[in-house]
């Protein structure tokens, strides 16, 4: 383990639920640069929900997130899981792809010819460059999450919440996503990841954190 | 065929037939502009619910014996665009429900008002005017038609300068608030402009007719095209010839404008389906 390791986000007594009622309480966690931390838990026992919290997307009932002094709010990338109106939506993959650039962008109403670049330097990373025109409800269930993950990839440059990023793929496609987020890790990107797929992720994981129901 | 343009050429003569021309023209080119994002976001029904909102604004403004209704109806319309698309995530009330609240409400509370205060002998008439648009369009005088160039140049402008964030927001917008983008304000920008369309649409096809703009060009496009461009270009298109057929058809024929320009597009529409299905198939 790092120990010099830079902190990240650290976690104290969060509280979360909705309308009331609190599905998860007592949580505290440190995350640091470069860590690799699985979040696993049942299924409704809150993972997505702490995910977004940390996002911003939810506030927590009680307790404190604090995010280190040396990340913003425009390093981070995020793999949601895939909503209803993504799956016939018209748009190509380099279109989905580049909307990961936005965040870098401001008011500017244009993309530069660097941050094509990083787009299309994503795409070939994931092994999607050749898809780039076609259709993405045409793809794939791995082929999607490729795309989301590249999308992903464009807005993170430190660290990278990952939502059940296998969820729905077969045992061949979901390993070669491992494989993609381990060389990610490997690179320094820090990954916070929720999965069911305790056996084939351990491995991988340099920290885990289990939620159970109250 | 010499018939129909020796006809066509002596109704352009009379100016309110070219700003009926014009103005229909354009309001399709806006209406389509964001009827694909609103489509693509759920939201085919915001332009019912909101010309209803803008119709209960202008029973009330009749009611006020106000001179320009715009100055409330504007407003009015914006803030429940607002409310309408911030609070479809995440609330009690979803989406859809909050929009057939909305819709069916203001439309009632409209009629009531109007029922109640208004002074014009021919009440039904009125309402069917500003319901169907039947006759407005070609009552437009010059002011109004400047009004509609500028505003649908205003629509123009925002949507290319914020197209990229557009797509991004109705792609998926949890994912750009997660990574730092400004996506209420956003938001908040798209709202405002689909309430000015709806509000300037009212004028041509009037309130119920107003889905069909926003909704047929959009999921003609998508039928074919499979890039949130090409269905954004193919969509203002569809929509500008349509708007401009249905004009000629409506005057050639005596038909109702608004109601023609709607036939039109549903038969663009089954045209398009058509194609849709032979290009999937070959």
């Amino acid at each position: 383990m790092k120990s010099n390791a830079e902190l990240l986000i650290s976690c104290q007594n969060l509280v979360l639920g909705y309308d009331g009622k609190v599905i998860l309480s007592n949580l505290s966690f440190t995350v640091s640069q470069g860590d690799y931390l699985c979040i696993v838990g049942k299924n409704g026992s809150g993972k997505s929900t702490l995910m977004k919290t940390l996002l911003g997307l939810k506030t927590p009932m009680s307790g404190q997130i604090e995010w280190g002094s040396g990340i913003k709010a425009n390093e981070i990338g995020y793999l949601p899981q895939q909503t209803e109106i993504q799956k016939d939506f018209p748009a190509t993959v380099r279109e989905v792809v580049r909307s990961g650039l936005i965040n870098r962008s401001g008011l500017r109403p244009f993309y530069t010819i660097s941050e094509k670049a990083i787009a299309e330097k994503n795409m070939r990373k994931l092994g999607i460059g050749n898809l780039a025109g076609r259709c993405y409800r045409e793809l794939s269930g791995g082929q999607q999450q490729r795309t989301l993950l590249a999308r992903a990839l464009c807005s993170a440059r430190k660290i990278l919440l990952l939502d059940e990023p296998v969820a729905g793929l077969d045992p061949e496609a979901a390993a070669e996503l491992y494989s993609i987020i381990k060389n990610l890790n490997d690179e320094g990107i820090t990954i916070i990841m929720i999965t069911h797929d305790i056996d084939n992720t351990m491995g991988f994981a340099t920290k885990t954190l289990r939620i159970n129901e109250e | 065929m010499a018939d129909i343009i020796d006809k066509l050429i002596t109704y352009f003569q009379f100016p309110f037939v070219r700003y009926a021309m014009i103005t229909g023209v354009l309001i399709a080119l806006c209406s389509s502009l964001l009827g694909v994002t609103l489509v693509l976001k759920r939201f085919s029904f915001i332009g019912d619910g909101l010309s209803h909102v803008a119709f209960g604004a202008i029973a009330i403004a009749t009611a006020m014996n106000l001179t320009n209704n715009l100055f409330l109806v504007l407003p009015v319309t914006i803030i429940c665009a607002v409310f309408l698309l911030s609070s479809s995530q995440n609330s009690k009330i979803k989406g859809d429900a909050a929009l057939a609240m909305l819709s069916v409400g203001t439309l009632a509370i409209g009629y009531l008002i109007l029922n109640m205060f208004s002074r014009s002998a021919n009440l039904a008439a009125d309402v069917c005017a500003t319901l169907f648009g039947s006759t407005s369009i070609l009552t437009l005088s010059m002011t109004d038609v400047w009004f509609s160039i500028i505003l649908s140049a205003l629509v123009v402008i925002v949507f290319l300068f914020f197209y990229h964030k557009i797509f991004a927001i109705t792609f998926d917008e949890d994912f750009m608030v997660a990574t730092g983008v400004k996506a209420k304000t956003y938001n908040l920008v798209l709202a405002t402009t689909i309430a000015i369309v709806i509000v300037v649409a009212m004028n041509l096809v009037g309130a119920l007719l107003i889905s069909a703009l926003v909704i047929f060009p959009a999921l003609s496009a998508m039928r074919v095209f499979k890039s949130f461009r090409s269905v954004t270009i193919c969509s203002v298109i569809i929509s500008v010839v349509c708007a401009a057929l249905g004009i000629l058809i409506s005057i050639l024929a005596g038909s109702p404008v608004g109601a023609t320009i709607v036939a039109v597009d549903i038969t663009g529409f089954l045209l398009f389906s058509l194609i849709g299905k032979l290009i999937n198939k070959g």
